[in-house]
């Protein structure tokens, strides 16, 4: 197994399963900081320090297996191209942030790239997993696993009192990070949103856009977590987040059928308007083009769009961002030469379905 | 108080007066929950605001890097002060960092830093994790034997308090034997930890 092996699918082998609530919720994700008790933090050690931390972690698990994750595929960061680094950014295996400390960063995959563990990012180890649809639960226990085997052969800094000691204050305690990605297109169309996120901030979580901090909600993919990490359970943490998740999946519902009922001929127009821009343009934007996936898949997921796989806004979200069309066509793209190629990749995907 | 606050979308059209203003539509619903009461709120965003119902994601969204920075950033050099002055210069044996470096960049160098700063470090935590200072989640399954027997005593110990002030006393002898059983293994791994 090769780097390409990441690279040439926009789909993750474990998107292609159907989770629970699957019409609404796209993914459930659980990441667990944790560092090296002896070793000063990757902001501030020296570079032989953090060459330690890359080189345990590539013996003791590189090409392990582990229950149901087989084969750990480890990646230095230095060795990626900037292309390369981009893709794996977009399809959420390795976080931005990694892919700018380049030196001693690496990261483990597993052959379903459902888990990867980043190694020298703000924190020595980043543990991350994710399952399709609303399994958060799940995706907790399977990250307890994955981290007590890597405690295993790593001395965690952990303390009785502050729990894991992790690079930022914000992430001591738990130094869980449990998030979900939605696909809210009722709730934006009505604005209903807008008048929810305060209420959910209150609630200790957080709402940003589908590529983490400050990004915008493209595609009407909204992205929920949670903020506080100290004084409360991970089971707590991820019932309040589970919680908070269901309400909103009965509000998008709800909107979903009051619009059906208020206005049918509107939205079928939308609907079809957005599949006849992506089957027919040739050059569109990645914010169009996030908007006409998000509605042709709300036609889907309403049957009004039949004979299509409900996994097109997984994998088209992810085929048309820039490192990815880059890859694609194997050269460094202009933003021109990009909306290009996006059409044409648009068009050919929709043409598979038919 | 403990208090909470659901959100509640409201289905049809029906338009409510904010209760505050009582001049507005009211935009905003919650179930407000004060010890276990509930209470019906609808405001309009303007006294949702006002009223602290809300915090808008505008201000809350960047808030944390803010939040951070305001809480490092007082200046100490001006104040002539014997203890800030020693914070101020409190410097982690192991990785080096400085105090002032941490209010700086707001993050630890390293697991000492932890204990290094421990007496100014509650007042940070509780703004960032909601008044919260001690960690209640897992503990390392290796590293974390002790601590995890410590747990368990602790949550008997509460038990068998409990048991005796409902007088169950037959259970309440069952739980005291349990401590004492683990009372005895703690102090044979630290016998067996010390050899």
């Amino acid at each position: 197994m090769t780097l390409e092996h990441f690279m040439n699918d926009a789909i993750s082998p474990w998107m292609r399963e159907e989770g629970p609530s699957s019409d609404i919720v796209m993914s459930s994700r659980i990441r667990l900081a944790r560092n090296i008790a002896s070793i000063p933090y990757p902001i501030i050690a020296e570079e032989e320090k953090l060459a330690e931390v890359r080189k345990l972690i590539e013996k003791e698990y590189a090409n392990k297996s582990f229950n149901s994750y087989h084969n750990f595929e480890f990646i230095p960061i230095r060795e990626l191209t900037a292309i390369e680094k981009r893709v794996l950014v977009e399809k959420h295996l390795i976080s931005p942030n990694l892919a700018k400390h380049t030196n001693e960063s690496a990261v483990i995959i597993s052959e379903n790239e459902q888990v990867s563990i980043m190694v020298n990012e703000e924190d020595h180890l980043r543990i991350q997993l994710y399952f399709p649809g609303l399994q958060l639960r799940h995706a907790l226990d399977k990250a307890f696993e994955i981290d007590d085997w890597l405690e295993e052969k790593v001395n965690y800094a952990f303390d009785e009192n502050k729990g894991y000691l992790t690079t930022c204050p914000t992430n001591v305690g738990t130094g869980m990070r449990a998030s979900v990605m939605m696909h809210l297109p009722a709730l934006a169309l009505t604005g209903q949103i807008n008048r929810m996120m305060p209420a959910i901030n209150q609630l200790g979580l957080v709402v940003r856009g589908i590529y983490g901090e400050g990004s915008e909600a493209l595609g009407n993919i909204f992205q929920i977590s949670n903020q506080i990490t100290l004084g409360k359970s991970e089971q707590d943490i991820v019932g309040d987040l589970e919680s908070v998740v269901n309400q909103l999946i009965d509000h998008e519902r709800n909107a979903r059928d009051l619009i059906m009922r208020e206005s049918p001929t509107a939205l079928e127009d939308r609907i079809f308007r957005s599949y006849g821009v992506l089957a027919y343009s040739r050059i569109i934007e990645s914010k169009e083009a996030s908007n006409c996936i998000s509605n042709v898949r709300l036609g889907i997921d309403l049957g009004i769009i039949k004979d299509t796989s409900r996994n097109i806004l997984n994998e088209l979200m992810v085929l048309i961002q820039p490192g990815f069309l880059q890859h694609y066509a194997k050269k460094t793209l202009t933003s021109r030469e990009r909306d290009v190629l996006r059409a044409s990749l648009i068009r050919e995907r929709l043409q598979l379905e038919n | 108080m403990p208090s909470f606050l659901i959100p509640v979308v409201v289905k049809g059209e029906e338009t409510v007066e904010c209760q505050e203003c009582h001049k507005r539509p009211a935009t905003l619903h919650f179930t407000q929950v004060i010890n276990g009461k509930k209470t019906e709120i609808s405001v309009c965003n303007v006294c949702a605001k006002e009223k602290g119902y809300v915090t808008y994601p505008e201000e809350e969204a960047y808030s944390l890097h803010n939040l951070l920075s305001g809480l490092f950033n007082f200046d100490t050099s001006k104040i002539d002060n014997p203890t800030l002055q020693k914070v101020k210069d409190l410097q982690c044996p192991q990785c080096k960092m400085t105090f002032a470096q941490f209010k700086q960049v707001g993050k630890f160098g390293c697991a000492t830093c932890y204990e290094t700063f421990s007496d100014k470090l509650d007042p940070i935590l509780r703004r960032v994790h909601a008044g919260n200072t001690k960690h209640y989640g897992k503990i390392p399954k290796r590293a974390g034997n002790d601590i995890q027997m410590k747990r368990q005593l602790n949550h008997y110990k509460s038990q068998l308090q409990q048991l005796i002030e409902n007088e169950a006393f037959e259970e309440a002898a069952k739980v005291r034997d349990q401590i004492k059983e683990l009372e005895a293994n703690i102090r044979d791994k630290e016998a067996g930890d010390n050899a």
